[in-house]
Formats: C-alpha cells, sequence, structure tokens
C-alpha cells in the first residue's frame, strides 16, 4: 500500500484554509498534508484551533477561505456524512462508544450486518462477533469476551474499538481527536502503538494532541498552531522533539511532561 | 475551543470525566476481569435478580397458603401479572431507550373509553371503534415523542403533562357525552362477541380457565425480546438510551427510535384498555391512574436502569409476575392488603440497588 503513496496525490490536503465564527477567526491560513500511510501530527494548546481545524477536516463545519483537497480533489463538506464517503473517519474524544453496550454490538452500532428476509431480518450475530474480533485481534487486541460492555475496557482498549470499526468500514483516513488526553502514560503508549499500526495498513492519520511526546515517536510531519495560525508545518527530518516542545509551548507544563516522559521510559 | 460552536457536533464536547486522577495506573486488566467474571455475566443477563426474586417470593406463597400453587389460584396471579406485564414490557423498551411515560397508564383508559364512546354512542362496530382508538393512541404517543425530542425537555415532564391532560379529556369528554364518569353497554355492540373472544375470553389449560390476556402478555414478552436482542432497532434502542450523542455519531436515527419506543408504550396501553374494556363491558373515566408507576417499577425489578440504556423485556415481565404473585399472595394468606405496599417498596429498593452496582461495573472506566 505504501508503495502507492508517492505517485499520488495526498490523501488530505489542506492549502491556506480559514474558519471563522462570527467575528472570531478560529483558523486562519492553515496549509499541511497527509499522506498515506503516514501519520501528521497536529499540536497546539487550548484553543489555539485544533478543534476547529479537525471539524473542517472532519465535515462538521464547512471551511471559509483556502481550498481543501481530498486525493487531489477539491472538496467542501458540508455534513460528516460527506467525509465519510470519501473514507475520512473521525474519532472524537468520547469514541461514540456507548458504555453499557457490548463490544461487537458497539462495533457494528448504525452499521449492522443483517440476514434473513422482509420485515424478519435480524442482526446477524454470529457474523458481527466473528468479525468483530478478528478486526480487533488485527489491531493486536484479544479480548476473551466480545460480549462485555465496552464500559468494562481500558481507555487504551475503547480507542482501540474506535479506530478498528473506523478502518474496518472502509477509513482511508483517520482523524484521531486527541486521543491519548485522558489516558495515562502506559494506556498512551499503548494508543500510540493502534495509531502506528493503522498507519502501517495503510491510512492516512491525523493526531491531534497537546502533548509533543506523545506526537513525536508515531508523527512523520507535525503542524504546530496558535492561535488559530500555522506555526510551520515540518516533517519530521527537520526538526527535534526538543525543538517541537519548545516551539508549542513552555512552562510549568513542560516540566510536568518531562517527569512523565521519565516515568514512560522505566 | 472543543466546545466552539458544537451545537451541529454534540459529540465532540469533551467529556467531563476526562481527568481520573485517582485511577491508579498500571493496574492489572486482567486479574480484573477474572475476579469479577461472575458480575460481568450478571451484567449481562439484567433479568436475573428479578428471577431469583420471583423463585423466592413463588416458593414463599406456595408454602405458606394452600390456594397458591391451586390451577385456579395460579389463574388468578397470572390473571393479574398479565396486563400489567404488558405494560411494563413496552414501558421497559422505552426506559431502555432513556425515557419514562407517565401517561402509559391513564392511556389504557382513554383509549377504552374513545372504543366504548364510539360503539355506544356513534354506533359504530367494536372493530372499527377499535382501529379509531389505535389510530388515537398512536397519534398521542408520537405526539409525546416528538415533543421530547424536539424540545430537549426531560420526558419525565412532557408525559406528566400529557399524563393531566388525558386524565381530564378521560373524565371532561365522558361527563359530556354520558352524563356519568363511566361508559358502559359495550355488549351489545356489533363486533363486540368476536373481538371479547379474541382479547377477553378464558382459554381451557387442564380444565382451568386462563384470561387470554395471559396469552397476549407471553407474546408480548417474546416479541419485545426478540427485537430487543436480534434486530437492529433493538441495538438502536440500547444505543440511545445509553448514549444519544453518540448513537447520532453513528448514524443512529434517534428521534425515530424514540418515537417509536413512544409510540409502542402507547399501543400497549391501547391494547391493555382494549382487554379491560371487552372483559368489563364497561370503563371508569379514572381508570389507570397511578398505574404508570406500577409499570415503572415492574421494569425496574426487572433490571432496567432509570437512566436507560440497560433493561431487559423478559426482566420487566418476570417483575410484573413478582407484582402479581406478592398481590394475590397477601389476599390467599389473608394478609392486610397493606403489607403489599410495604413489599413493594423494599422490593423497588432493593431492585435499584442492585441494577445501579451494575452499571457502575459496567460504566466504570480503568484508565
Amino acid at each position: 500500500m505504501t508503495e502507492e503513496r508517492t505517485t499520488e496525490a495526498p490523501m488530505i490536503e489542506v492549502r491556506g484554509i480559514g474558519k471563522r465564527y462570527g467575528s472570531v477567526l478560529a483558523v486562519a491560513d492553515v496549509s499541511a498534508t497527509v499522506d498515506q500511510g503516514r501519520v501528521t501530527c497536529i499540536l497546539g494548546d487550548n484553543g489555539a484551533g485544533k478543534s476547529s481545524l479537525i471539524k473542517i477536516l472532519a465535515g462538521a463545519h464547512p471551511h471559509d477561505e483556502g481550498q481543501y483537497l481530498v486525493q487531489g480533489e477539491e472538496v467542501h463538506f458540508t455534513s460528516p456524512r460527506q467525509a465519510l464517503d470519501r473514507g475520512i473517519a473521525t474519532v472524537y474524544q468520547d469514541l461514540a462508544v456507548v458504555p453499557l453496550m457490548s463490544v461487537w454490538r458497539n462495533f457494528f452500532l448504525g452499521s449492522e450486518p443483517r440476514t434473513g428476509v422482509g420485515p424478519f431480518k435480524v442482526i446477524d450475530r454470529k457474523a458481527a462477533k466473528a468479525t468483530a474480533r478478528q478486526s480487533l485481534k488485527d489491531m493486536g487486541i484479544e479480548l476473551a469476551d466480545v460480549e462485555q460492555p465496552v464500559g468494562t475496557l481500558s481507555g487504551g482498549q475503547r480507542q482501540c474499538v474506535a479506530i478498528a470499526r473506523a478502518v474496518h468500514f472502509g477509513a482511508k483516513a483517520l482523524i484521531l481527536d486527541e486521543p491519548t488526553a485522558a489516558l495515562g502514560v502506559k494506556q498512551a503508549g499503548v494508543v500510540l502503538k493502534y495509531v502506528a499500526q493503522a498507519r502501517d495498513r495503510g491510512l492516512a492519520v491525523i493526531l491531534i494532541t497537546h502533548n509533543p511526546h506523545h506526537a513525536y515517536p508515531v508523527g512523520d510531519s507535525f503542524l504546530i498552531l496558535k492561535r488559530g495560525r500555522s506555526q510551520g508545518f515540518t516533517a519530521k527530518a527537520d526538526i527535534t522533539l526538543d525543538e517541537l516542545t519548545r516551539q508549542m509551548s513552555g512552562g510549568e507544563e513542560l516540566e510536568t511532561l518531562v517527569h512523565e516522559l521519565a516515568t514512560a521510559r522505566e | 475551543m472543543s466546545t466552539t460552536g458544537s451545537a451541529a457536533a454534540g459529540s465532540t464536547v469533551a467529556a467531563p470525566d476526562q481527568t481520573a486522577p485517582a485511577a491508579t495506573p498500571g493496574a492489572s486488566t486482567d486479574e480484573d476481569l477474572g475476579r469479577n467474571r461472575l458480575a460481568d455475566r450478571l451484567i449481562k443477563r439484567p433479568e436475573l435478580a428479578a428471577l431469583v426474586g420471583a423463585v423466592g417470593v413463588f416458593v414463599f406463597f406456595s408454602v405458606i397458603t394452600e390456594q397458591f400453587l391451586s390451577p385456579l389460584g395460579v389463574a388468578t396471579w397470572l390473571d393479574d401479572a398479565a396486563t400489567l406485564g404488558i405494560m411494563a414490557v413496552a414501558v421497559a423498551l422505552l426506559m431502555i431507550g432513556g425515557e419514562f411515560d407517565l401517561s402509559a397508564g391513564v392511556m389504557t383508559a382513554s383509549s377504552a373509553l374513545v372504543t366504548g364512546l364510539l360503539a355506544t354512542e356513534v354506533g359504530l362496530n367494536v372493530w372499527v371503534a377499535m382501529a379509531f382508538s389505535l389510530v388515537f393512541a398512536l397519534g398521542v404517543g408520537a405526539a409525546n415523542g416528538w415533543v421530547v425530542i424536539r424540545t430537549g425537555l426531560p420526558s419525565f415532564i412532557v408525559t406528566l403533562g400529557t399524563f393531566f391532560a388525558l386524565q381530564g379529556l378521560n373524565l371532561g369528554v365522558t361527563r359530556l357525552v354520558t352524563g356519568s364518569v363511566t361508559v358502559s353497554g359495550i355488549s351489545s355492540a356489533p363486533g363486540y362477541e368476536s373481538a371479547g373472544a379474541l382479547l377477553a375470553s378464558k382459554i381451557s389449560v387442564f380444565g382451568t380457565g386462563v384470561q387470554v390476556s395471559v396469552f397476549w402478555w407471553v407474546i408480548v414478552t417474546v416479541l419485545a425480546a426478540f427485537v430487543l436482542l436480534r434486530t437492529r432497532f433493538g441495538n438502536w434502542i440500547f444505543a440511545v438510551g445509553g448514549a444519544a450523542a453518540s448513537a447520532r455519531g453513528v448514524g443512529v436515527p434517534v428521534m425515530r427510535t424514540k418515537v417509536l419506543l413512544f409510540m409502542t408504550t402507547a399501543g400497549a396501553g391501547w391494547l391493555v384498555g382494549q382487554m379491560l374494556l371487552l372483559r368489563f363491558t364497561s370503563v371508569q373515566a379514572n381508570q389507570g391512574i397511578g398505574a404508570e408507576f406500577q409499570y415503572i417499577i415492574a421494569a425496574v425489578i426487572g433490571g432496567c436502569l432509570l437512566t436507560g440504556g440497560f433493561g431487559s423485556a423478559v426482566g420487566a415481565a418476570i417483575g410484573a409476575l413478582i407484582f402479581g404473585m406478592a398481590r394475590q399472595g397477601i389476599v390467599f394468606a389473608q394478609w392486610n392488603s397493606d403489607w403489599f405496599q410495604l413489599f413493594l417498596g423494599a422490593m423497588l429498593l432493593a431492585a435499584v440497588l442492585v441494577n445501579n452496582s451494575f452499571r457502575k461495573r459496567a460504566e466504570r472506566s480503568r484508565r
């Protein structure tokens, strides 16, 4: 899959894209690309415009300025459905899972496979369970029981269910909204592993985070946002972790991150 | 930033429980799973606790009274449980879908009154009158659902309004038309015999007459359990009750699902209303007031959460069975019926505590 990448237009490209909410400029003049089989990280502190940018990418809010291209073709999404139809799936922070429902029911929620005829159509439970189990296994998660409620899974495993679901339903690009924000160090590492797995399967991944230590290990290129504007779009070869961290912010947040990194290595 | 203009995409609003510093990092999840396997199994079978309770009540009254186990005794408490059970099952589906319907009780009177008035005052065939009242009931149910979804108000309040409105209509219209608060005389209307045979007859089982409502109860329960667990619509019921925004995010038609659930409780109210009307050949305009809470109690005893997203149709039927057995058992034991209220209260509290512990287990996140 990855060898096609060089000859094709980027999976997702934005050129000078911008969005206003009334008089508030949420995003202005941002340019970036994501190729298949690559991870682009969007970094920025709270209020930097990350959420507005992903809402544009996900199709939730149409952009006002600039160009949005999918596989070289200009698009102007007005609903998330349109983005989904182009293979762009978004996994939001709350994951769109129903905690009290079983893993397999969550996996197929809204797209249940059915068997039977006419009004007697029933969910193909056997196929649904087998597919859910296999898809999760392909992502590196082995669940003893796909009947267990999603709420009993760890935060990392829940992310995995949401990512595996997006991959199963034909996503070519995956937008992950702060997947590591609510997680502890260990669980965050687990999620980053799944991000890498999705990348290796040829997906274009956009990872939104405010933590450079989560972004740097998996990212191929980095877009840093500050007050809605791009602070630069750089390839990994051109930037070090220290530089990335320095560009993003400093102060006490930095210290806690350094501490976090130290404990992660243990 | 994350909440800016999120009205169009409710699912993007960050969950409030993002920071969980109290969670112990690195706890072995595998060990947790092993230790709580039994509890996990219970989560999957929400009706199990109710079943244990039902067996307990059954054994208790079988031992202390003689009539309870007699064929006539069984037929009596099954009959008591049946009409309640039909409603409880429908209410359970709605509760799993995350909503309440306080107008379900008076709907049994409203639909019976509509049928009764059309048959006795207008002179319609009973079947035709029943078709009209079914349309009326489904219309009220759809209106309940539409208002709840469109306004975003709690269904508790919206259907409380419907409850009072219907109650007022029941009494007002009945008094206006008949000059009393009772509609009677349907037995002489055309079509009464055949309708009564379907909905209000007795079927002989081993020589004992069992009300046909008992069989309807079984049919409704099986149908509801099938829809809930085997069909796509059932999947959506759990989803809209468990996390409506998430469900919408993955393409579940939340409004359609909830409106259909409100129509289901109204439709069940219609069915029970017709049964009672045809059996007693008359209907009191104040029938069904207070019954709405019995339906909810039976559903909760059967494992439904008050917060939605979890529960069982079979459980609600068992909850109604406990209701019927206890209410008639206390009569057989010749106790004062006051004790039934005490029993009911204790049962409800126990059920809520059990359900709550299940939910906490299912929703607890290990981060």
